[in-house]
């Protein structure tokens, strides 16, 4: 009988409904596949330290997927912060209001053409998709290396080149993003890969088919493929036997730059504590993490990059990239054509 | 006229008949007795080419079987648990052999209801053979071997699943059967009694191989061993 | 009499609860959403709608008869014959069921099989022949073979004998397995993205498109609802079939399995020697890619981004087993409702159940999602990825368990009932032995489809606990020649694993059989 009391006290508290703590035990974070993937322990462990709060990831597959998951579970949220989301699914988080403003500090030490000025969404990393050619192959052949786009229309380029199809690769939608800012809207675009397609492009639907299927360096017939300025740096680290330098190279022109954000989700109970793992992220301490972890640039310019990046790869001029609104308003169409110019 | 001449037949690597030797005259009905285990349905299976010779041959009329597949050897087998088609009514199992060897419809139809006269089932066409009683499965398997008019009809217990009393009446209903086609039968039973009701003659199995072979009276007569005198007591 | 029914009550009640909320109440949440913002498309859309409608159906059954064709020798020699090996071709030829998708598809691609509807028929035969051989292979093993013999004895030949005799006997066991490869190819995946890249789209194909690329929740509710209306279709015709073909048989226990004999034993060298060199091409490819210097040593080792890989094999492990015993449970429970009522309710319940392994991936991921946060919030728990398992699984406990339990003669149960056995003891001693080995056989398939199932936990947010097939897809979607060779060499592992569980799952099997 002698609990009864704190019984009453507990059952009291309970019915009361405490009211939010200020800073949860725990915070949880919905990411895609590929970052979930590369979280251990130490991923998150400065933040725990500073803040006492532990960071308990969510994988929810592709970024489509997640933010999808996102936008279905508004009401209710999966998670207090939400990471990987890009330019293509941008502008659907936003029309959805999933995210709530938060205005980090470090903004300004992001790297130029990241930030929008949008209040929503913080830039964390990017990542450049260009053309990635085989050295070996090149040298053997005694070929130069293109060094514009244009050279791509010749024969004895487009056979040895392998895309990755708009519609169901995101390096592939990029690439194609690319051809239009740099070869022009309009028709313009649509003879360049008219020309692919007339001088042999191999078109394939998904970015392990182009790299692991096509690509001489495994074996296939392309040389070149559509991939990532960080694959040579990956091509070292993850060589079966060790490589002084990367057997593949990046072809400058033609990238397009995609950019991954972080946002606090509305309906979080600890806004402050979402904001908190946002700064974190966008701090030296977790930045400088960022390649080879995930083989991405990190977006915070003060962050050092990896020796292995530094020699095997270099973070190509930005070119400049499409809004995420012209993107979700024009990709349909500018797939349409595509298809029309490649499959017609 | 049937000859199984020193068949002996392995399974990997037990032996399961030995050197076995016997005929059925044309008309002739033959009975092989003995007990369960002794290779008599394999003796059988030998016959209708189910199961290979390891040596020794079959004949017909002196030609050699070796080479003709079971379905080309024109003998009927009536099995111990009868093997009735279940997905097929009655008259789909009795007319299923004329069928095989090409019969028209029509003929199928008028040969299934005579064989079923033969076994007192007239009008039993369209039951589902899951619906027959023992004795009605039994008669069924009887008119479905008969059915083609087989050159040998071969019997394997053919009324060992029965009660008594049934057994009494369809032994007397079976011979009357077999003799009034005239068929050159071998049939296979433990029972004794059951042997001498439907047989010429009987020939004697243990272990795989003929004992001795002969009317019931010869056998116990002169019995060639205690086995025999014992098995036949 | 009234604790029976009760009794009744709640094993009918389990299973119908569990389908009720894991799957009926999501997908209806979900397709209501979608419709509330309903809008039809322009011409042009409708046009590839149709096209891709057609071709799902058309793939979907070309499929299903080439599997059922090239899976009936393996399922032949198999089902009919005690040979050495027996048992390992059987495991063998169930392994290509769990490798991913995206594994696969790539050995293709490396054989030079891309972008072609024969690509995609070929790999749909790949992943399907177990299931013709497992399925079909439990009824043949189990027909008389008197009734063949019989049908050799009165003039049929070996031909004649298996169109006239043994196929009509097959049909229940045929139709189940056809119902299932249909279902599978009919919402085919991974397989027609990666070999039939952007021309050839299958339903569900299209309708992750439409939802997760281009946004159309409501088109995709559209497309969900017209596969959920195939499917239920196909099932329901399938049902009916079964049905009006459903009797007893005098089936035996396949202990009686006889060495091959004569020509036979070359036929039947021949039958297994021509599956097992079918699907042992695309894992040759697999295999020669794994084989880099320290690509299995590396899956032991701690990679500084995917940590341990060897590490997913657990995590798979655990899963599998929780999945398959929930299949298990729930499938026997259903099995036991389904035989017992007949009539129209029963055959909209074996229905229902079917249903999950026929609806999109991305259909019942997003409707975990919008319902499953009440009245406990289960979204992201880690019972979820085995529950999804779990319901792409128990259609296969409940195909393999049904026709076993309608092939018990009534006259069995009213013999134990007879002999002073309650409904309770009746199902105990009397249904269960007899289907214990069936609902193995589907205890393996739950197993297996839960050790290699990507699909539908892609669309389920879940803890970050990597399974095989995940790790594999980590592994693939990232440059570097070890990459390739680890993940190449993970594929290996999980193809082993299966192998090895399958060979464990039949000596079970085995056992049970002396049992009764």
């Amino acid at each position: 009988m002698r609990i009864t009391p704190l019984l009453v006290v507990a059952l009291l508290a309970a019915a009361c409904g405490a009211p939010a703590a200020e800073s949860p035990e725990t915070i949880k974070l919905i990411a895609h596949d590929s970052f979930a993937g590369a979280v251990d322990e130490e991923t998150f462990a400065g933040f725990t330290d500073e803040t006492g709060i532990e960071v308990e990831v969510i994988a929810a597959g592709d970024a489509g997927s997640m933010v999808n998951q996102a936008v279905l579970s508004k009401d209710n949220p999966l998670a207090d912060v939400l990471f990987g989301v890009d330019d293509v699914f941008l502008s659907r988080a936003l029309d959805e209001e999933i995210f709530v403003e938060h205005s980090s500090d470090l903004l300004h030490e992001v790297v130029n053409g990241l930030y929008d000025g949008n209040q929503f969404v913080t830039p964390i990393d990017f990542g450049d998709v260009c053309i990635n050619y085989d050295k070996a192959w090149f040298e053997e052949a005694q070929l130069p290396v293109p060094t514009e786009l244009d050279q791509l229309r010749a024969p004895v380029y487009a056979s040895i080149l392998t895309v990755e199809h708009p519609a169901t690769s995101s390096p592939g939608l990029a690439f194609m993003l690319a051809t239009i800012r740099d070869i022009g809207e309009g028709d313009d675009w649509l003879d360049f890969w008219a020309d692919l397609k007339a001088g042999g492009v191999h078109v394939v639907p998904d970015w392990d088919t182009a790299y692991y299927s096509d690509f001489t360096r495994y074996g296939g017939d392309s040389a070149m493929v559509v991939s990532y300025a960080s694959s040579p740096p990956a091509e070292v680290v993850f060589a079966t036997e060790p490589l002084d330098e990367a057997p593949t190279g990046v072809i400058e022109t033609g990238c397009y730059r995609q950019v991954e954000y972080a946002g606090i989700l509305s309906g979080t109970e600890y806004p402050e504590a979402a904001a908190d793992l946002i700064d974190f992220m966008l701090s030296v301490e977790f930045q400088e993490t960022i390649p080879l972890n995930w083989f991405v640039f990190p977006a915070n310019r003060n962050a050092e990059l990896p020796e292995v990046f530094t020699e095997n790869t270099t973070v190509p001029e930005f070119a400049g990239r499409f809004t995420p609104e012209t993107v979700a308003r024009d990709r349909d169409n500018w797939i349409d054509q595509w298809v029309a110019v490649m499959e017609g | 006229m049937l000859g199984v001449h020193d068949v002996s037949v392995a399974f990997g690597a037990t032996t399961v008949l030995r050197s076995v030797n016997l005929t059925v005259a044309d008309g002739e009905t033959v009975a092989v007795l003995g007990p369960s285990g002794s290779g008599k349905s394999t003796l059988l299976r030998a016959i209708a080419g189910l199961v290979p010779v390891a040596s020794g041959s079959v004949t017909w009329d002196g030609d050699d079987l070796a080479a003709i597949p079971t379905h080309l050897r024109d003998f009927g087998l009536m099995f111990q648990g009868y093997a009735l088609f279940p997905h097929r009514d009655v008259a789909g199992n009795v007319g299923f052999g004329l069928e095989m060897a090409g019969a028209s419809d029509g003929e199928v139809s008028k040969r299934v209801a005579t064989a079923l006269e033969w076994v007192g089932l007239s009008g039993f066409e369209e039951r589902p053979v899951a619906e027959l009683s023992g004795g009605e499965k039994q008669r069924v398997a009887l008119a479905r071997t008969l059915a083609p008019e087989p050159r040998l009809v071969m019997l394997d217990e053919p009324l060992g699943a029965l009660d008594r009393a049934l057994r009494e009446r369809l032994v007397i209903d079976t011979r009357r059967v077999l003799r009034a086609r005239e068929v050159t039968a071998l049939i296979v039973t433990h029972d004794r009694e059951e042997a001498a009701a439907l047989s010429d003659r009987m020939a004697l199995m243990r272990d795989g191989t003929i004992v001795q072979s002969g009317t019931l009276d010869e056998l116990l007569a002169q019995p060639a061993d205690e086995w025999v005198r014992d098995f036949l007591d | 009499m009234r604790s029976v029914r009760w009794g009744r009550l709640a094993v009918a009640a389990v299973p119908a609860l569990f389908i009720g909320y894991f799957f009926l109440y999501p997908l209806t949440r979900i397709l209501l959403l979608g419709l509330s913002e309903m809008s039809f498309g322009a011409d042009s859309v409708e046009a590839r709608l149709v096209r891709v409608g057609w071709f799902t159906l058309w793939q979907a059954a070309v499929s299903t008869l080439l599997t059922l064709v090239l899976a009936a020798p393996m399922t032949w020699a198999v089902s009919q014959f005690e040979f050495r090996g027996r048992r390992l071709a059987t495991a063998l030829v169930t392994v290509p069921f769990v490798l991913p998708t995206v594994v696969v598809g790539s050995a293709f691609v490396a054989l030079g099989w891309s972008e072609s509807v024969g690509a995609i028929l070929a790999a749909h035969v790949f992943f399907n022949v177990a299931v013709v051989v497992r399925t079909v292979g439990t009824l043949w093993s189990r027909l008389d073979p008197d009734l063949h013999d019989a049908g050799r004895v009165l003039g049929a030949s070996e031909w004649k004998v298996f169109r006239t005799i043994t196929l009509p006997l097959l049909r229940p066991a045929i139709a189940a397995a056809a119902s299932i490869v249909f279902l599978f190819t009919f919402t085919s995946f991974g397989v027609v993205l990666i070999l039939g890249g952007f021309r050839y789209a299958t339903l569900e194909v299209e309708i992750y498109r439409q939802a997760v690329t281009l946004f159309d929740i409501p088109l995709a509710a559209t497309l969900a609802i017209i596969q959920l209306v195939g499917v239920t279709g196909a099932l329901y015709a399938y049902t009916r079939y079964q049905e009006r073909h459903a009797s007893t048989w005098a089936l035996r226990s396949d202990a009686a399995r006889q060495q091959p004999v004569g020509p036979n034993r070359i036929l039947v060298v021949l039958s297994v020697m021509f599956t097992l060199l079918m699907i042992s091409i695309p894992i040759a490819v697999l295999v020669a890619r794994s084989l880099r210097p320290g690509a299995y040593a590396g899956l032991f080792e701690d990679d500084r981004v995917v940590g341990v890989p060897i590490s997913s094999a657990g995590n798979s492990l655990l899963f599998a087993v929780i999945a398959s015993l929930i299949a298990v449970l729930i499938g026997v429970m259903a099995a036991a409702v389904i035989t017992e009522r007949g009539g129209r309710l029963s055959r909209w319940f074996d229905l229902t159940l079917m249903l999950p392994l026929g609806t999109s991936a991305v259909t019942i991921g997003f409707g975990f999602i919008v319902a499953l946060d009440w009245p406990v919030d289960l979204r992201a728990s880690f019972w979820l990825v085995p529950i999804a398992h779990a319901l792409v699984a128990v259609p296969f406990v409940v195909r393999t368990t049904v026709p076993t339990l309608r092939s018990i003669p009534g006259e069995t149960r009213e013999a134990a009932r007879v002999l002073g056995a309650s409904p309770w003891r009746v199902w105990r001693e009397i249904d269960l032995p007899i289907m214990s080995r069936a609902a193995l056989v589907g205890a393996a398939f739950a197993f297996v489809v839960s050790l290699g199932e990507f699909g539908a936990t892609a669309f389920v947010a879940r803890p970050n606990t990597a399974t095989m097939p995940v790790m594999i897809y980590r592994l693939l979607s990232r440059p570097g020649s070890g990459s390739l060779a680890m993940a190449m060499a993970l594929s290996v592992v999980l193809l082993g694993l299966t192998a090895l569980v399958v060979l464990w799952i039949d000596r079970l099997q085995f056992g049970e059989i002396g049992a009764f």
